[in-house]
């Protein structure tokens, strides 16, 4: 039973960091259907700046209140995506819509590549730390093991993102306007709908996503260049499990992909690595689409 | 170095159009060519800080006066050193005609570098075929000279089995009682290899020390929550890791945040040089490899070598505000080779730089000291180098802000490395028959 509660907690703790990632990543295909290999660049930045903003808070006194270094993560991401977000949608990605989806992949792992030299522009490569978020939560206790606080902040963080998004899109005016954007933007558009704003705040929001994830991840590692090529690849897992667009689906597919390596890495540590795959090619056995894609009619 | 004739048509050209530069080889100078990761996961932990001492030995060398006897004749043998810098980022292939490039189009005198196993073993087929004279200074694969024979290619670094057998080698000598242990390593060659050299040496050290785990997280997972509430479950005496860079400090951070470090001994075996990061966030009491005499251990180390450390470890901190890691040690003890090396050749052509060829004969079975000991080029016929390795275990100095390396042994380098023609692997399966130790 302790096993067992082990695997869960862990998987739990897992999953609602990858969800956020995965989150952003999907939203940004169900929108604008463009799978965003710049996403894992995002996510870095988004560790670099709430580094340097939680850094910067720190050394100007933040020891009196430091549960304030929490505003800090979260204030960086919002940073990173009111900045980044226009800019790359606005400034780039806007002149690829309707195009190939592949093309649209290789602009964005273009923009990746980029953006990866960027970061060392601006922070070298010297890694970056901020211990301080993550012990300030205090431990946990649960059976024999001892747990951070912080790792069940981030399952928190990402239950509200999760519900915050899903609401949005289900429980709001402008939430059905953007579901109508995916169901069909020309129609949207004939219909009165301003679609390029759709899609700005659909990017900038996935942007958010992104960034929070990476500002989340900032206080339990060390922040160094290439940090956002590993993570991509595993979000890309979560979403095609849980099928592209589909925000149930993302929470789905990161709870299968973190129980399964939780297990994995209990039970059979040699095959960390190949269980998450294996878990998305079963998946895509018997649902090539993803677990919670919808079919799509075809247009003629 | 030699030039073909497409390529020497080319260089010409660029001459012409004023592309070259200083490519052309002149006799008062020795170009050296430097590989080492400027970008990328190694860069900060190794390129960067083998670069900048690096940098910093050549300006010292080239004072002519600013090292101790008997390095303290200006440049190599009075040739003055000029290097150009490639980025070893981009794999093998890339790597390869990046050499190709420093030594046709560029015509160094010798290519010094590569950090990453994958490189030494692309690298030396090529070096022979061009008849290029290059030292691989840091990689740690015992492949490059065990399953291979290089002539122009030398390692003036030990592979990475003395790393395992001295951690093994502490425990004993600690009595430290192991009843099991277990391991966590990045997933790729070099973690792979570091287990097993280590569950190796353990079964002929600890003969009934049990292995609870073995977990191979992929190279810059960054999250090891997973593993760590493993590790905690399965309660071993220890916890082995051959980590490095990001990947270690994100780990650490993450162990001792929930108490792994209290609940099982930490030894890492490659792991000083995330210190100048971490600080006192580095827990006391782990037992910490430098892959060498390297870092905090020749530090304290004293001796013969007290002056020639000293004043590498002050000019050092000095020019960059951090204390000089495993990475410059290596980078120093290569240079301080080649110039040994050099300056042989030349006393055994009357003064003249040397070929390719002569430089070759020079090498061969050198020996040479540097910060990090006494190096020899023992094995391999002659090109691949033994030297001293040293564990410690770590103790933050509140008072000083600073970490300290207490309980050091020192080990032979004899006494950690295999004897010549003889398989690292077997001689630790064998017991490690001839082993030197004092």
């Amino acid at each position: 039973m302790d096993l067992l509660a082990t695997i869960v907690v862990d998987g739990l703790i897992y999953a609602g960091w990858l969800f956020i990632v995965s989150l952003g990543l999907t939203l940004v295909f169900g929108v604008l259907n463009i799978l965003n290999i710049a996403h894992g660049s995002l996510y870095a930045i988004g560790a670099y700046a709430s580094a340097s903003l939680v850094g910067a808070y720190f050394a100007v006194g933040g020891d009196a209140f430091p549960y304030g270094s929490y505003a800090a993560l979260i204030l960086a991401a919002v940073l990173v995506a009111v900045v980044l977000g226009p800019l790359l949608e606005r400034g780039l990605l806007r002149y690829f819509y309707g195009r190939d989806e592949v093309l649209n992949v290789l602009v964005t792992y273009a923009v990746f590549l980029i953006l990866e030299d960027v970061m060392k522009l601006i922070w070298g490569v010297n890694p970056y730390f901020v211990y301080e978020p993550y012990t300030l939560l205090g431990d946990v206790e649960i059976g024999p093991l001892f747990y951070v606080g912080y790792d069940f902040a981030v399952i928190a963080a990402a239950i509200v993102v999760g519900l915050a998004v899903w609401l949005t899109l289900n429980r709001t005016q402008i939430g059905k306007v953007v579901l109508a954007v995916i169901h069909d933007a020309e129609m949207s558009q004939t219909m009165g709908v301003n679609v390029q704003r759709i899609y700005l705040g659909a990017f900038t929001a996935g942007a958010f996503l992104a960034a929070l994830g990476g500002a989340l991840t900032a206080p339990m590692i060390s922040v160094t260049p290439g940090l956002g090529a590993n993570v991509i690849i595993v979000a890309f897992a979560v979403v095609i499990i849980g099928g592209l667009g589909s925000v149930p689906g993302a929470a789905i597919g990161a709870l299968m992909v973190g129980i399964s390596r939780a297990a994995s890495v209990h039970l059979l540590p040699e095959a960390e690595l190949f269980i998450v795959y294996f878990v998305m090619a079963i998946v895509l056995m018997f649902r090539p689409e993803g677990l919670f894609a919808k079919t799509k009619a075809r247009k003629i | 170095m030699k030039k073909t004739g497409i390529y020497g048509a080319l260089s010409t050209i660029g001459l012409m159009a004023g592309l070259a530069g200083s490519a052309t080889a002149q006799e008062d100078t020795f170009k050296i060519g430097i590989i080492t990761f400027l970008s990328g996961q190694a860069a900060e932990s190794f390129g960067v800080p083998a670069l900048n001492g690096g940098k910093l030995l050549i300006d010292m060398m080239n004072k002519g006066d600013a090292l101790p006897a008997p390095y303290n004749t200006k440049g190599f043998g009075g040739l003055n050193i000029e290097y150009v810098v490639v980025d070893e980022a981009g794999g093998a292939t890339k790597q390869v005609q990046e050499f190709r490039n420093l030594v046709q189009r560029e015509e160094v005198d010798a290519v010094l570098g590569y950090v990453s196993s994958g490189d030494c073993l692309a690298v030396p087929p090529v070096a022979d075929e061009l008849k290029a004279f290059t030292i691989l200074y840091d990689c740690g694969t015992p492949r490059v000279f065990e399953d291979g024979k290089f002539e122009y290619v030398f390692r003036t670094a030990a592979h990475a089995t003395m790393d395992n057998i001295s951690l093994a080698r502490y425990l004993k000598s600690r009595n430290f009682d192991v009843p099991s242990y277990a391991g966590l390593n990045q997933d790729y060659a070099f973690g792979q290899d570091s287990w097993a050299d280590f569950t190796a040496s353990m079964k002929q050290i600890y003969p009934d020390a049990e292995i609870k785990t073995a977990l191979f997280p992929k190279f810059g997972a960054g999250q090891y929550g997973t593993e760590i509430s493993a590790l905690l479950r399965e309660k071993p005496a220890l916890v082995h890791s051959s980590n490095w860079g990001g990947d270690l400090q994100g780990f650490l951070i993450q162990a001792t945040a929930r108490g792994l470090d209290k609940r099982s001994q930490l030894v890492l075996s490659a792991g000083d040089h995330v210190i100048p990061q971490l600080q006192d966030k580095m827990p006391d009491g782990i037992f910490l490899g430098a892959r060498g005499v390297n870092g905090l251990a020749a530090y304290a180390r004293g001796g013969e070598l007290k002056e020639l450390t000293d004043t590498m470890w002050d000019a050092y901190e000095a020019e960059y505000g951090v204390f000089p890691v495993q990475a410059p040690f290596r980078m120093w003890q290569a240079l301080f080779g080649l110039k040994t090396a050099v300056e042989k050749a030349m006393a055994d052509n009357g003064g003249k730089k040397p070929s390719d060829e002569e430089l070759v004969a020079a090498m061969k079975g050198l020996e040479w000291d540097a910060p990090s000991g006494h190096i020899e080029m023992a094995l391999a016929d002659g090109h691949q180098a033994i030297q001293p390795n040293a564990i410690g275990t770590t103790k933050w100095n509140a008072d000083a802000g600073k970490m300290e390396l207490v309980d050091v042994e020192y080990y032979a380098a004899r006494c950690v490395n295999p004897p010549e023609g003889v398989l690292a692997a077997d001689w630790i399966a064998q017991g490690f028959p001839g082993a030197e130790c004092d």
